[in-house]
């Protein structure tokens, strides 16, 4: 079959890989209709992340139609159902999966021992993310192996075109996630750092649950523009002071909640902090870029919280911890309990209250892909999300 | 805002020019001394170090920095002022004068590629720049944002993820 794979730092080909089988008795295989890129995947393709090798298939926003199914998924899943495959690889038996902490599942990492030696405890399983999750072949391909299939999907009914549905897998209930779990109240200011596609969601998502005022922040003029589409005031990070801008938009107090939409690859203009990152980045003496985070916990309204979506992969550096201690800032993170919030949101995109193919600006083959990562990343042609076809 | 590509050719010799940068800094920072007898500058061992230094922040921005042509004039700019300084000591009186002649060739080839460079990154700029697009009609919901506001107040907030009580900001 056709697969993007990973060669190198900014090297992504479209190879001829073998096609995959089954290999446990919980495993499916799903034939791929729709895959996207995703903001995680450039963190890859820039290679910031440890754990890649060469020969990895990326991808892990992907869904499509089941071809074959394990005698133990069987009670779950039948050839020809179409699912939505979520980023997170479950087993739903676990103390973590008992719990909804599904991207922490203790058993759907096949390679526990170096996540567990690397972070102290292993996380979950994902796709197309690094040998420290797993080293799953991902999803940007003709085929994919579903590990823990009877539970690591989202059945998906008649009448929605894979479009909508799409980002169920990923993106939507990120954005969604990194919302919920600020727990916005009806009198608070959301400030959400990154209009990317996860920022994008994120927007809609705290627009839907009810914040008095939701600021966001980028400097793509595009993507602001569609950030101002979904009800945020927007703040372009290369022209004001951010911090200035917020204080001002809440009367000076500052924002209840923030929400770090960007990760590991912060811009930031000629800020010495952001200068001494970039420096130190690119002689490997840091793993990520901070920016953002130290500009959330100076900005944060005391007793607000901090949530993270972005995602960080290392070693951060001159991180003022003491500010948020006093300030007694909540911090929530984490790679997103994808299956947590599907059943809700697949509700919620059935009823028309939101439709997340808004984000696409790009549809391609997978041929394209190589193309398209660059594309993204560079932000280029006006490019927000990119939706592959196999 | 400027874009760059991270492995256009332009960029990729804007990089192995900054690497460039670091080597010969370092060279003029540990080698100051050695450097300006052999071209009989004694008295400017000290304005090399300083370009040593100059030479490594250079290159350390170009390394590090997204866009590399503000660094790139930096060189440029550096390359002037390494040819005035070496032209300054090739007279009669300087019996290195030849030693002299050869670091000015030298520095004039990098210059030679340092503009190039530096042309090549702007020509790309250029060609890639396109207008920005309109998203404005991109809601992704049915009526206005402030239609909708709150319209998932029933959405299911786990209890893990509630903000306690005490921490919780009441309207005043
Ligand atoms: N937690 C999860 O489960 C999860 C899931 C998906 C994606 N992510 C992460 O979310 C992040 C965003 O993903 P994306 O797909 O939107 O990627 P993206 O790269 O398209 O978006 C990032 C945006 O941040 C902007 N930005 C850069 N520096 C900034 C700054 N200083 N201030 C404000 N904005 C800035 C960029 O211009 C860009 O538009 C990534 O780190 C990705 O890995 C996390
Ligand atoms: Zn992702
Ligand atoms: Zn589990």
């Amino acid at each position: 079959m056709k697969a993007l794979v990973w060669h190198g730092t900014a090297d992504v080909r479209y190879d001829t890989v073998p096609d995959p089988e089954i290999e446990q008795p919980r495993d499916a295989i799903v034939k791929v209709t729709s895959c996207a890129i995703c903001g995680s995947d450039l963190h890859l393709y820039d290679h910031f992340m440890p754990g890649m090798e060469k020969g990895d298939i990326l991808g892990h926003e992907f869904m499509g139609e089941v071809v074959d199914v394990g005698a133990e998924a069987k009670s779950a899943l039948k050839v020809g159902d179409r699912v939505v495959v979520p980023f997170t690889i479950w087993c739903g038996e676990c103390d973590q999966c008992r719990r909804g902490n599904y991207s922490v599942c203790e058993r759907s990492n096949r390679n526990k021992a170096m996540a567990d030696k690397l972070f102290g405890h292993t996380t979950a399983g994902l796709f197309g993310y690094t040998h420290l999750t797993g080293g799953y072949p991902g999803g940007q391909a003709e085929y994919v192996r579903v590990p823990f299939a009877d539970r690591t999907h989202v059945k998906i009914p008649d009448g929605l075109t894979d479009e909508q549905v799409l980002f169920l897998g990923d993106i939507f209930p990120t954005g969604w996630q990194a919302a919920a779990q600020c727990d916005i109240q009806p009198t608070d200011t959301v400030a959400i750092w990154g209009c990317g596609p996860v920022g994008q969601m994120t927007i809609r998502s705290a627009i839907l649950l009810g914040a008095k005022q939701v600021i966001a922040i980028d400097r793509v003029p595009e993507r602001l523009s569609m950030a101002k589409a979904g009800g945020a005031i927007t703040i372009n990070f290369e022209e004001e002071s951010v911090v200035e801008r917020l204080n001002e938009l809440t009367g000076g107090k500052g924002p209840e909640k923030c929400i770090d939409a960007v990760g590991m690859e912060a811009h930031a203009t000629a800020t010495l902090d952001s200068m001494y990152d970039r420096a130190k980045q690119a002689l490997a003496l840091e793993s990520d870029r901070a920016h953002v985070l130290r500009e959330m916990m100076y900005v944060c309204r005391p007793a607000g919280t901090l949530s993270i979506p972005g995602v960080y992969g290392g070693l951060i550096d001159k991180v003022p911890f003491g500010m948020s201690m006093n300030k007694g800032l909540t911090w929530r993170m984490g790679q997103t309990h994808v299956n947590r919030w599907t059943d809700d949101l697949l509700r919620r995109i059935q009823e028309g209250q939101i439709d997340p193919s808004f984000v696409i600006t790009h549809t391609v083959g997978l041929a394209d892909g190589p193309d398209m990562y660059q594309t993204f990343r560079d932000k280029r042609d006006g490019c927000i999300k990119v939706v592959l076809k196999p | 805002m400027a874009y760059y590509r991270r492995n256009s050719s332009a960029d990729r010799m804007a990089r192995g020019l900054g690497w460039f940068s670091i080597g010969l800094g370092v060279a003029e920072l540990v080698a100051a001394r050695r450097l300006a007898r052999w071209m009989g500058m004694e008295e400017q061992a000290g304005l090399i170090r300083s370009y040593g230094a100059r030479e490594v922040a250079t290159g350390v921005g170009l390394l590090a920095m997204g866009d590399a042509r503000p660094w790139m004039w930096g060189r440029v700019a550096g390359d002037a002022l390494d040819l005035a300084t070496l032209a300054s000591a090739h007279h009669d009186g300087n019996p290195r004068r030849e030693n002299v002649a050869t670091a000015l060739g030298a520095v004039a080839a990098v210059t030679a590629l340092d503009v190039l460079c530096t042309a090549m990154l702007h020509r790309e700029e250029a060609a890639a720049w396109t207008p920005p697009r309109d998203y404005s009609d991109r809601t992704g919901l049915p009526r206005p944002p402030t239609a909708m506001r709150g319209a998932a107040k029933d959405a299911p907030i786990p209890a893990d993820m509630r903000t306690p009580d005490i921490l919780r900001f009441q309207p005043a």
